[in-house]
């Protein structure tokens, strides 16, 4: 398999290097001020095609990365496919090699089946950029988060870093626990045992523990990192009501507390407010959850540049 | 018509014997045992085995050969001609097969389809309740006068104690092993893969070991409590194997048998997302794969049998979550036990013929079958135990290609398989 790039695909974090997701960091800080100029465009990918696959509905991560092709000016398609249609029968390698018969260059794929993006890989010519694919991972998330720790923190490494809630079914703590750790940072872990197993510290070889409670967590921390509550576990009992959940597990101003000072506060969105994080907490200027969907295009831009064929900004010096 | 099997190293646990020996066959029974010195018999053809191990045939407990009502995967001549290629002369066909094994009719059917195929016999094993739905108990009495050797609902496991508990009163009247798939649903309903270090890291949900154990255990107490014999299928976990190992110890009648997936893979094996790693019981991490060879090494595990589940290539290429779980697996058993086994001094040969011969005929009571002695139905599997082969699935006998083993090396292999004495595989002709 012949890459455009030495990294063709983008398929999680942790099978990247330091090196390489320092390299994304950094070629995105080179496309930054794109996004603040009037006529937000530049040639960069002029030429090349893009499919956006969402097989999984998603408005924010989609209109991100469209318009992330869109500001280097690759033309972007769309495709949602509902489930309904994957029912009629259509085999995911039919729907792979049909999209690859129309020679995109990059195809963005999210699906609810972890793995699906790595199934995609080995069949289609064109570089795939996982979008988020089941409770695996979610590279580009957790890209954006880093871009916006380093952003306000300048750096990562040495950083303290506190992730809450469903961590067991998430593809952003997934991708996160790999880019900081990696990274130097070391991430602490909380939220319901339910959903916060402690074999969970052998999700990597270091810089990772389970905390036993959300104030342990908290406690220190330069960055707290607050993950959605998806209302069907709650349906499935892994908690008894959310209710009890924003009591006992979400982050008050009172948990806040006891992280640093100057710790900030990110949620990949969209927020279930009163729940998982309170509204003074969500609107005080701890948070930077808008920070987050402004680099979510900038870092998008980036490894788009990249999987179709372009150079970290790295390589260049 | 008579048969000579010359020149070949006869291995008959059961028998207790393990020498050069000739063996005569006439009317598709063992007639006698000869000396190599002693001259041919003048009227009897000859296959010259030229040194190869001769066993009794291979009996695999354990298969799914989709007819009826799923012939796009497998049929029971394509799967009895697979069987026969990887040296097996008897296959047992689980009933969920559509409609399910649940009446002396469909029994039957598959009795006779394989008697048209003309390769392996066919042993069918009966579904416990209708439709395998765990409610009203199916007519086994009725399936065993028509030939089923056992009952199991294999993949749906009988979900209660209070009905496992009836089945066993019921079964072990009428002297039919009950084998169970030991699965607690409610641990591991929408798991794709064992649960563990890697269903974590690949963000999988997974199977704990525990829902395996937990319902070994409970059929144990259960067989302990009614006396019917259980045949615990495709043990995995380390804690099943230690259940059935204190179980035998304390008398109980238990008996279980392994896949050789369960010895050769681990979890870490489901690291690409390769839906032909995708298979129930999943495969599990090292701790246990190191237990399933203890129980192998000591004696607990009794059989191995492949749980050939054939799947069409489009139902496996698909989500690993939506694809369906089952590898085939008839024509890479045998060397993936040399590999895994006999070669790393796991087992000797002769306890390689026991958990694949000798000990399945005695576990499903299939009488003069596991042994070669004289009066013994006349099925051989001749091995060539120092044949270095590659596994190339493009050219399998099954209809299906979803194995994991593809492009594997072995050494070790059947060369040659008879069924009541008439030649049914030869490696390299047909």
């Amino acid at each position: 398999m012949e890459k455009p790039f030495h990294r063709r695909d983008l398929l999680g974090i942790k099978d990247l290097s330091a090196e390489e997701v320092l390299g994304i960091l950094d070629t995105a800080e080179s496309f930054r001020e794109i996004s603040s100029r009037e006529i937000k465009k530049v040639p960069a990918l002029r030429g090349k095609t893009i499919i956006n696959l969402f097989f999984e509905a998603s408005t924010r991560t989609r209109t991100s990365f469209e318009l992330a092709a869109k500001r280097l000016s690759a033309d972007a398609v769309n495709i949602s496919v509902s489930t309904s249609s994957v029912a009629k029968g259509e085999t995911l390698v039919d729907t792979a090699l049909t999209l690859d018969a129309m020679q995109p260059d990059c195809i963005v794929v999210r699906h609810s089946s972890a793995g699906v993006p790595h199934q995609l890989a080995r069949i289609s010519k064109a570089a795939i950029v996982n979008a988020g694919d089941g409770t695996n991972e979610h590279p580009t998330q957790a890209l954006l988060d880093a871009m916006t720790i380093r952003e306000h923190k300048q750096r990562i490494a040495g950083l303290k870093v506190a992730i809450l809630g469903d961590i067991l079914h998430s593809r952003v703590a997934r991708s996160n626990i790999h880019l900081l750790t990696k990274l130097g940072a070391t991430v602490r872990v909380a939220g319901p045992r339910t959903l916060v197993p402690e074999d969970f510290e052998s999700l990597v070889e270091e810089g990772l523990t389970v905390a036993q409670s959300v104030e342990e967590a908290i406690e220190g921390t330069d960055v707290v990192m607050i993950l959605r509550i998806q209302k069907e576990r709650q349906d499935s009992a892994f908690f008894p009501t959310l209710s009890e959940y924003a009591v006992h597990y979400g982050l008050t101003s009172e948990r806040l507390a006891l992280a640093k000072d100057d710790a900030i506060v990110l949620h990949p969105g969209p927020m279930n407010r009163g729940i998982e994080i309170a509204s003074e907490v969500a609107d005080s200027a701890r948070s930077q959850i808008l920070d987050q969907v402004k680099y979510g295009v900038t870092v998008r831009m980036a490894v788009l540049y990249l999987a179709t064929g372009g150079r970290p900004a790295r390589d260049d010096e | 018509m008579r048969l000579l099997i010359k020149n070949g190293h006869l291995i008959d646990p059961a028998a207790n014997e393990n020498t050069g020996m000739n063996v005569l066959i006439e009317d598709g029974r063992v007639s006698a045992w000869l000396k190599q010195s002693e001259p041919d018999p003048e009227d009897a053809e000859v296959y010259d085995a030229g040194g190869n191990l001769v066993a009794p045939g291979f009996i695999d407990l354990h298969v799914h050969l989709r007819e009826p009502g799923q012939e796009h995967k497998e049929t029971i001549a394509t799967g009895c001609a697979a069987a026969v290629a990887g040296g097996w002369t008897s296959i047992c066909p689980m009933p969920n097969t559509n409609p399910i094994n649940d009446n002396a009719a469909i029994t039957r059917y598959m009795i006779e389809q394989a008697e048209h195929a003309g390769l392996a016999n066919v042993f069918p094993i009966g579904a416990i309740t209708k439709s395998s739905d765990g409610i009203e108990l199916a007519e086994m009495a009725e399936m065993k006068s028509a030939g089923a050797v056992a009952v199991s609902d294999d993949g749906r496991p009988v979900p209660t104690a209070g009905m496992m508990r009836r089945a066993m009163q019921y079964a072990r009247d009428h002297s039919l092993p009950v084998i169970d798939h030991c699965e607690d649903k409610s641990l591991s309903a929408g798991g794709v893969m064992h649960e563990g270090k890697v269903s974590l890291l690949l963000g999988l949900k997974g199977m704990p070991a525990l829902a395996e154990d937990i319902d070994a255990v409970r059929d144990i107490l259960l067989a302990k409590e009614t006396g019917a014999h259980i045949h615990i299928a495709h043990v995995s976990t380390a804690g099943a194997v230690e259940a059935v190992r204190r179980a035998k110890a304390e008398g109980v009648r238990v008996t279980c048998e392994v896949t050789p997936h369960h010895f050769t893979l681990t979890d870490d094996a489901v690291k690409d997302y390769d839906t032909n790693t995708k298979m129930a019981p999943p495969l599990r991490s090292k701790e246990h794969l190191e237990a399933v060879i203890e129980g192998i090494r000591d004696g607990t595990i009794d059989a191995i049998a492949t749980d050939h589940a054939p799947h069409h290539a489009d139902e496996k290429a698909l989500e690993f979550d939506r694809a369906p779980f089952g590898i085939i697996g008839l024509e890479t058993a045998v060397g993936l036990a040399f590999n895994e086994l006999v070669e790393k001094g796991v087992i000797g040969l002769e306890q390689l013929v026991r958990l694949c011969s000798a000990n399945p005929a005695k576990i499903f009571g299939l009488e003069g079958r596991g042994t070669l002695a004289p009066g013994a139905h006349a099925d051989v599997t001749i091995i060539d135990p120092d044949l270095e082969w590659t596994y190339d699935v493009r050219i399998t006998k099954s209809k299906s290609r979803n194995t994991p083993y593809h492009g594997w090396t072995f050494r070790g292999a059947a060369v040659a398989t008879f069924v009541a004495g008439k030649q049914v595989y030869e490696r390299n002709g047909n």
